[in-house]
């Protein structure tokens, strides 16, 4: 169990990046790589996270960072394992570090490819809910109802699942985290660690510019998206969905913050009308609906 | 041994001791891929096959592969080469020393499975040395000579290589094999320490990060430099690869019969001997022709091929490709490397032949051009009323 006496002091994503103040991907990316540890390779389509690594030959990694084109993050991986397993290189980790775009939409068939071959490396999303290095254009992954320099009057369609999608592929590990329990990301990526073949994180990343809060506002927005319910923390394996941390507790629609909470302290939510926000609390209830089915399948639903 | 020009890149590939193959399948290149699974999954060639779901993951995975100390290879055609074509760039760009083979083939619509050079020349500007084989030898020899080529520390830029499909990707002919011995002492182990990129923890860098105006002309110009000097090592590979194999190499360009010539013909690849033999046959005639057939077209031998030809009456240049809005794309180049124009001969677009009978064709057109005085201009050789 990863606590905070035992997360590692070393750090490998160092300070002096070019990421936004208050920016939850970077900030996770060094939880990540505390966990990971210094044999890592790790390799990073466009997005956000090429961006801050900020301009050759400065670079704020302390692990090899391959960077590729933005369709290519799991082909990537999948070249970086053959060789060090042709070549005999051992207890090297490998991660996939990508963003919502380079996952849900124009990576999600290379990580298809690579889930149904079971590759041996962790590939985390970091989901800040749109482009945002392109400047806040709508991915599959915005939500319903939040505005992006596309979905200018709030995005109709609804958020693409993509755990769901990689449970489909019955990988050994699929899990869901949020940049502002570190401690509970860091723990799912010591357990992916712990076993073969590919092991999904999707991480909810809030993004000040891109979701339009203050840049001191990051883990009160993340805490704020999993207490509403708006963001259910969990992992599945083997068959078995299992709730983690504040999730726990949430399974009862009496135990959860209204949704509004989360809407209304970001501005990218502005728009939304009383009955918009009412769908979207529906929205709510019904993946909690859905997904406590999925926890009595399981076996897993909390007691009592 | 009998072999398809495919089945010889398979076995020039193997005996090359290839690490990683990571490739998607397409008509008419299966059988390279096909056969290099079954010598992988036989334990015949020691290499790990990555099932990739797509060409443009083909050549990530390569690169990836390359980064970590690894001989990548992947083969593809067409509509592949053209999907993958974003990772071309970033292994050319990337000083990725990956080898690809290129079964040339007509881009839809419509759809054709027939040969045709645009796919591959389409890719001209993407750091990469490209190549055209002309036997099923030739295409053994190249899949071998490739790694040397792309590793050469002198260079450390990818290498394709294009096989006309049909005519030469499943035509069989014999094909003289190596032994694993002499080819080892031909093409040494890959040594990580002469990569320009390796990913390793122990020497943790970071590939690929952002660089701004200020030095990415420079870092352009190292690559400029190096096919500055691929000339030389092309020549020197295939020079010692004429002693490990008793067999003569080409490096750049056969010339052929071209020392008195007064009308020479420009080919590439599988119907350059038919070009051959149509020298021979106006020879016979009383017509002084020769041939260059181009093997390398980046980097491109033009100030080479322009000391051979640069003085005969007429040169004809033959393109089964086409850049629209411009013309054949050989001749195109030839011409800017050249005094005085090109005859340009556009034929066998889509897999439609190109007989002995019309090179000869083609030879008399631009000679008796060049006799009358008149200027070289293009001919779309063959064309017929659309029905
Ligand atoms: C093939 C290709 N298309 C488009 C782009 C432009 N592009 C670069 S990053 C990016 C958005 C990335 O979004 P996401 O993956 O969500 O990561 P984020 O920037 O939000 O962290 C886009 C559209 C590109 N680099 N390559
Ligand atoms: S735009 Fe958002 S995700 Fe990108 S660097 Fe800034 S805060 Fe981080
Ligand atoms: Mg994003």
């Amino acid at each position: 169990m990863i606590t905070l006496k035992n997360l590692s002091a070393e750090e490998y994503m160092l300070p002096g990046n070019a990421a936004c103040p208050g920016c939850a991907s970077v900030a996770s990316l060094r939880i990540a790589l505390k966990v990971l540890g210094p044999r890592t390779i790790v390799t990073i389509p466009a997005c956000c996270s090429s961006v801050i690594q900020g301009y050759y030959p400065k670079s704020p990694a302390r692990v090899p960072f391959l960077n590729t084109a933005f369709a290519a993050t799991a082909a990537s991986a999948s070249g970086i394992l053959a060789a060090l397993e042709i070549k005999g290189r051992e207890g090297i980790n490998v991660l996939g570090w990508a963003g919502d775009g380079g996952t849900a939409d124009i990576g999600i068939q290379a990580l298809s490819g690579a889930a149904e071959r079971n590759e041996n490396f962790i590939y985390i999303c970091y989901d800040n809910e749109a482009y945002m290095n392109t400047g806040t254009q709508g991915s599959s992954a915005t939500p319903r109802g939040a505005v992006t320099t596309t979905t200018v009057t709030g995005k109709k369609e609804k958020k693409k699942n993509v755990p769901e999608i990689m449970i489909a592929h019955e990988i050994p590990y699929v899990a869901t985290a949020c940049a502002a329990y570190p401690l509970d990301f860091a723990e799912k990526i010591r357990k992916a660690l712990s076993m073969k073949g590919l092991k999904y994180i999707h991480l909810l990343s809030p993004c000040p510019p891109g979701w339009r809060f203050p840049a001191e506002k990051t883990v009160e927005i993340g805490k704020l998206a999993v207490s509403t319910g708006a963001w259910i923390l969990y992992e599945w394996s083997e068959g078995k969905y299992t709730l983690t941390g504040l999730s726990k507790g949430m399974t009862k629609k009496s135990s959860r913050k209204p949704l509004k909470e989360y809407l209304t302290a970001q501005g990218r939510f502005s728009r939304l009308s009383e009955e918009e926000t009412k769908a979207l609390q529906e929205d709510v209830d019904t993946q909690w609906d859905r997904f406590n089915k999925k926890l009595v399948e399981s076996g897993t639903a909390p007691t009592g | 041994m009998i072999l398809t020009g495919n089945y010889a890149v398979s076995y020039g590939v193997k005996v090359a001791r290839a690490e990683v193959v990571a490739a998607y399948p397409i008509t008419p290149q299966t059988q390279i891929i096909e056969k290099l699974a079954e010598l992988i999954a036989k334990g015949d060639l020691r290499a790990k096959y990555i099932r990739v779901e797509s060409e443009h993951s083909a050549m990530a995975a390569c690169i990836a592969a390359e980064a970590c100390g690894a001989r990548a290879f992947t083969a593809t055609s067409s509509h592949g080469l053209a999907y993958m074509s974003e990772l071309v760039f970033w292994a050319g760009m990337g000083r990725f020393p990956v080898t690809m083979a290129v079964v040339n083939r007509t881009l839809a619509p419509p759809w054709s499975i027939w040969n045709e050079h645009t796919d591959l020349l389409a890719q001209r500007d993407a750091g990469w040395v490209i190549m055209m084989c002309s036997s099923a030898q030739e295409a053994y020899d190249t899949a071998i000579q490739a790694f040397r080529i792309a590793e050469d520390e002198r260079l450390l830029q990818p290498v394709m290589y294009g096989l006309d499909a049909f005519s030469l990707s499943h035509t069989a002919e014999n094909v003289d094999l190596l032994d694993q011995s002499v080819v080892d002492g031909f093409l040494p182990k890959l040594d990580p320490a002469k990569l320009p990129v390796y990913m390793d923890p122990d020497n943790p860098i970071t590939f690929g990060n952002l660089l701004g105006p200020d030095a990415m002309m420079e870092f352009r110009h190292l690559t400029k430099e190096a096919f500055d000097r691929a000339p030389a090592v092309i020549e020197q590979v295939a020079q010692e690869f004429s002693k490990i194999s008793g067999r003569p190499q080409t490096g750049l360009f056969d010339d052929y019969r071209c020392s008195d010539a007064e009308v020479a013909l420009v080919a590439i690849g599988a119907s350059s001997g038919d070009a051959m033999d149509a020298a021979d046959n106006l020879r016979d005639r009383g017509v002084r022709a020769g041939v260059i057939r181009l093997k390398a077209i980046r980097p491109f031998p033009g100030r080479e091929v322009r000391e051979r030809i640069g003085g005969v009456k007429a040169i004809a240049v033959v393109d089964r490709d086409y850049s629209y809005g411009f013309g054949g794309i050989i001749g195109g180049e030839l011409s800017s490397c050249l005094k005085g124009g090109v005859h340009r001969y556009v034929a066998g677009l889509g897999g439609r032949d190109i007989t002995i009978g019309d090179f000869e064709g083609m030879m008399d057109d631009a000679l008796s051009k060049a006799e009358r005085g008149e200027d070289a201009k293009e001919v779309w050789w063959g064309l017929k009323e659309l029905a």
